[in-house]
């Protein structure tokens, strides 16, 4: 039965439950005597809260419990704790969270809401990034000094609007600079997006009379829930429990925390009733956090043949109202902000600011498909102004075993092949020979022109040094297995591919593992966050522990049994046996709970195997250069497209995405297919059509499906083409590593040079709308003509 | 008001109030909760179900409209113990991830399933284009709904 289940298509486990609509989220849930909330939430941008009065709402029947800010001495937060529950003293954008209401039912808690009155002094807001690190911006945070963080990691400067800034240097950029045979500079931008998980962000929560806190909602990181709310009311981890059934989407968005702590305290003033809340999808958009903008600055030297010599980046993170979270998306993308690219000399800032914006949060990439926007457009314009390339001056220049990473990290053999993947997907779309000026004018004058282009990425787990997760192997009366973990499936489909690694390990069949689908800190063994593309991996580590121990203990009991030494035993088809004389055999079975000797004797005991993973060897890095090791593993990978462009109109059509995966070994096809095409579709997303309008006053006018467009069956391209290069990483299950958030990275900037590449204008802002296409179009036909005035 | 609706084969006759939703009455008087509620808007499909033989948006119908009616939820897909041909493709392409716009997908393509025995990807594409999904990137929903309809009647 050798590698049987690695490498095998095997469909969700789940699947069945979720065809037949057996499947429950917390939408799906209510609890006997549960009251449901309703938020009150701010018009302003930034104002200060003057007074509230809610008097007539608590007066209205069925309210049952009605709280604003001040009531709540609490502040929560993981990496900078910077946000109350409620709003306090003043309100930082506009959609946040002022007061809510629990009430008998959700008409009632919506009327009450509307009986609440706040009134409110408007101050002066700040949104873009740049303009809120000046020194006369007004301040979103006034006490942004005296606010606790993890230290050692970020570094907030009190009395300004920086919530982190991470510096790194590597080398002398400015000797770089000098050696350099030229230099380009440029800017690109991205407007903040929502991640649209189809469910809305759910929670039910009970504080009841007896001090326990009992929760169940849909997060992707239960222990986090429990951990950050054992921290801000100070009651013990164990009185808290929190329970993740089914959950529609996450993609980052239910990370962290989020509505819980406040279902929890309107339960507690509601005399301990359970209470529901339920985001509205309005305020999935303006309420709940999104992705950050981003505003990138890059210089780059480089030398006549095309190393490059020098980059000097600046990342200025528009955070919004709170960065909590969004002070380690600055770090995670400063420390791999360069690309997977090896240069000698690097100046790298990456500031997360404060600025009166819906606030962000992780989203799927971490960063990254925001700054590779930038890295992968900036490389393609270097190469075609050095005549050089672009997959030729990239070869020049990409890490390879033996490179040295911007932070000191040595890249070895087994780190995975980026220039393999850039190989793989630019011979997918037969990229060489170009279109000559004829042409291309010939085509241009027909009206549809097409294009290729291509980019590169990488991506590391972003997670504290000391991350870590278990799981534990229950054997069954039967012999069949309940593996509990605590990472939560919200769709990825790791459960499966966990299935696969303990049926390959246990040596069993897959239908005899039953991976337990809900998630409990009661009852679950710890998992730090199911975050950063990091479950496989750490939680398939866990699993083999676990596996491992439980098998160990088998041994034991048949050794006894079979009267032969432990390590002569060995095991398959369910069985223990001994090597040299397999009729001599003890089956799971009669192990699982203990064996019993015909004559009644008892010996051994339920099979319960334990396992357990940490990341090993990640140091913080020096806070002056970025210098040390952030990185569990890398995954590397590069997508090519194929394009046309409608010069008449500005459209664009995507005829054909190739992306291919360094992801080690390929556990599961149909899973890691299925991650990919899902991620570029939604990178097409963010590349074309998505982004935060606003008024401009700060208020969102993007908050609905009406004004946010996100991909439609109509909108995917024809070929979308999922290839997987296979490095194994050593030290993954089986040699596999995580592919959770790359397909998403660098799929904008694959388009954004095949727009080049066809009509030859540079779009430096996302998203890639018909309207800029058209508008840069336009320009380059002004340009043009222009030139041809003046030759004349 | 009182408001009589056969759903999934099973009449429901209910005391609700005139704002109640379609969808409000399946998830909460019927009990039957594989229906999602995704926007409340009409925009996402995720409450998606058969009325009188027409997909519709549950969450913008009222129960009052659907007096009389007969409705078909994702419940009612399977027959007994028997996946329809469209669970099954679903299930083998890996046209599920999170499974929340799963049962609107199911119920959109289970009425183009009914009334075209053989449609185009065109087709297909339309059927579902009013259906937002942010996991799978749509590849294997088509191709399950292809495979589905190829599989039953070929």
């Amino acid at each position: 039965m050798s590698n049987s289940y690695i490498g095998k298509s095997i469909p969700r486990m789940e699947s069945f439950e979720k065809v037949t609509g057996i499947a429950k989220y917390v939408h799906d849930m209510a609890l006997p005597g549960m009251l449901y909330a309703k938020i009150l939430t701010s018009p302003h941008a930034h104002a200060r809260i003057v007074s509230i009065d809610k008097s007539e709402a608590e007066k209205l029947p069925g309210v049952k419990a009605v709280l604003v800010g001040s009531e709540l001495p609490y502040k929560l937060g993981l990496y900078l704790i910077d946000k109350d529950i409620l709003a306090k003293g003043k309100v930082r954008y506009q959609g946040e969270a002022v007061a809510a209401v629990a009430a008998e039912s959700e008409e009632i808690a919506r009327r009450a809401i509307e009986l609440i009155k706040v009134e409110y002094e408007p101050l002066t807001p700040v949104f873009d990034p740049v303009e809120a690190i000046q020194e006369d911006a007004p301040l979103v945070h006034e006490d942004l000094g005296s606010y606790d963080y993890m230290k050692g990691v970020f570094n907030p400067i009190a009395g300004t609007n920086i919530a982190n800034h991470f510096k790194l240097r590597k080398g002398d950029v400015e000797k770089g600079f000098k050696d350099s045979y030229r230099i380009f500079e440029n800017e690109y931008t991205m407007p903040q997006v929502n991640h649209v998980p189809l469910e809305t962000h759910a929670v039910i929560a009970e504080w009841t009379k007896s001090g326990r806190i009992n929760i169940y909602t849909s997060a992707q990181s239960p222990f986090a829930v429990r951990n950050l709310m054992s921290i801000a009311f100070k009651i013990p981890h164990s009185k808290i429990h929190v329970r993740v059934p089914y959950v529609g989407g996450g993609f980052g968005g239910k990370a962290g925390i989020h509505l819980e702590p406040l279902a929890a305290c309107l339960s507690k003033k509601a005399g301990g009733r359970p209470v529901k809340i339920v985001a509205s999808r309005e305020e999935e958009f303006n309420t709940i956090p999104s992705r950050q903008g981003l505003t990138a600055r890059i210089k780059t030297g480089v030398s006549e043949e095309g190393r490059v010599l020098a980059q000097e980046i600046v990342y200025y993170w528009d955070a919004g109202a709170y960065a909590d979270y969004g002070v380690n998306i600055g770090r995670a993308s400063g420390y791999s902000g360069a690309g997977p690219y090896e240069i000698e000399n690097v100046k790298l800032d990456s500031y997360t600011i404060y600025t009166n914006h819906p606030f962000g949060t992780a989203y799927r990439g971490f960063g990254h498909v925001e700054f590779f926007w930038a890295i992968e457009r900036q490389m393609d314009i270097i190469a075609r102004e050095l005549g050089i390339d672009p997959y030729e001056f990239r070869m020049k220049n990409l890490l390879k075993p033996g490179s040295i990473t911007i932070t000191g990290e040595k890249i070895r053999e087994n780190t995975g092949r980026v220039d393999k993947c850039l190989k793989t997907v630019v011979e997918a779309i037969e990229w060489g020979e170009q279109k000559t000026e004829e042409e291309k004018q010939e085509e241009f004058k027909k009206g549809k022109v097409t294009g290729k282009g291509f980019a590169v990425l990488h991506k590391a787990p972003a997670m504290p040094t000391f991350t870590s997760c278990s799981a534990i192997i229950k054997f069954n009366e039967d012999g069949s297995v309940n593996v509990v973990v605590s990472g939560v499936d919200y769709g990825q489909g790791t459960y499966t591919a966990l299935a696969q690694i303990a049926a390959e390990v246990l040596k069993m069949p897959i239908e005899k593992v039953h991976m337990v689908w809900e998630c409990d800190t009661d009852t679950g063994p710890y998992d730090w966050q199911t975050v950063a593309s990091r479950f496989t991996f750490m939680g398939g580590n866990a699993i083999i522990k676990a596996a491992h121990d439980a098998i160990d203990q088998m041994k034991e009991v048949a050794s006894a049994v079979l009267r032969a030494p432990k390590d002569e035993l060995e095991i398959g088809n369910e069985k223990i046996y001994v090597k040299h004389n397999p009729d001599e055999f003890l089956t799971y079975r009669e192990v699982a709970m203990g064996y019993t000797y015909p004559n009644g004797n008892s010996i051994g005991g339920p099979i319960i195997g334990r396992g357990k993973y940490i990341a090993q060897g990640l140091t913080n890095l020096d806070p002056e250069t970025g210098q040390g090791l952030p990185a569990l593993d890398w995954t590397y990978g590069a997508h090519a497209v194929e394009i046309e462009v409608d010069v008449r109109t500005g459209e664009l059509e995507l005829k054909k995405v190739v992306s291919a995966f360094d992801v080690g070994k390929v556990v599961n096809k149909l899973l890691c297919e299925g991650q990919v095409v899902g991620g570029v579709v939604q990178g097409i997303g963010t590349s074309l059509y998505e982004g935060f309008v606003y008024t401009p006053d700060g208020r969102l006018l993007t908050n609905s499906f009406t004004d946010y467009k996100i991909p439609t069956s109509k909108d995917i391209p024809d070929v979308v083409e999922p290839l997987f290069v296979e490095t194994p990483q050593l030290d993954g299950p089986f040699g596999a590593r995580g592919v959770a958030e790359h397909p998403m990275i660098s799929v904008h900037a694959a388009i954004g040079n095949a727009i080049y590449n066809a009509i030859g204008v540079d779009i430096m802002e996302l998203p890639i709308t018909s309207e800029r296409i058209w508008r840069a179009i336009k320009e380059k036909e002004r340009r043009d003509q222009r030139a041809k005035t003046l030759k004349g | 008001m009182k408001v009589k609706v056969v759903i999934n084969g099973i009449t429901f006759c209910e005391e609700i109030s005139p704002n109640t939703t379609l969808l409000e009455f399946i998830k909460e008087k019927a009990g039957l909760t594989g229906t999602k509620t995704g926007c409340e808007n009409g925009e996402c499909g995720a409450c998606t179900v058969i009325m009188n033989g027409k997909p519709v948006r549950s969450c913008i119908i009222l129960a009052a409209e659907a007096h009389g009616a007969i409705i078909t939820t994702v419940e009612g897909l399977a027959e007994k113990d028997k996946l329809h041909p469209l669970q099954q493709s679903f299930i083998r392409k890996g046209a599920v991830q999170c499974g929340f716009c799963t049962p609107g997908m199911l119920m959109a393509a289970k009425a183009l399933y009914d009334r075209n025995p053989a449609p185009s990807q065109k087709d297909i594409e339309e059927a579902l284009s009013g259906h937002l999904c942010r996991c799978t990137g749509y590849k294997p929903i088509k191709e399950a709904i292809e495979d589905a309809f190829n599989s039953h009647y070929n």
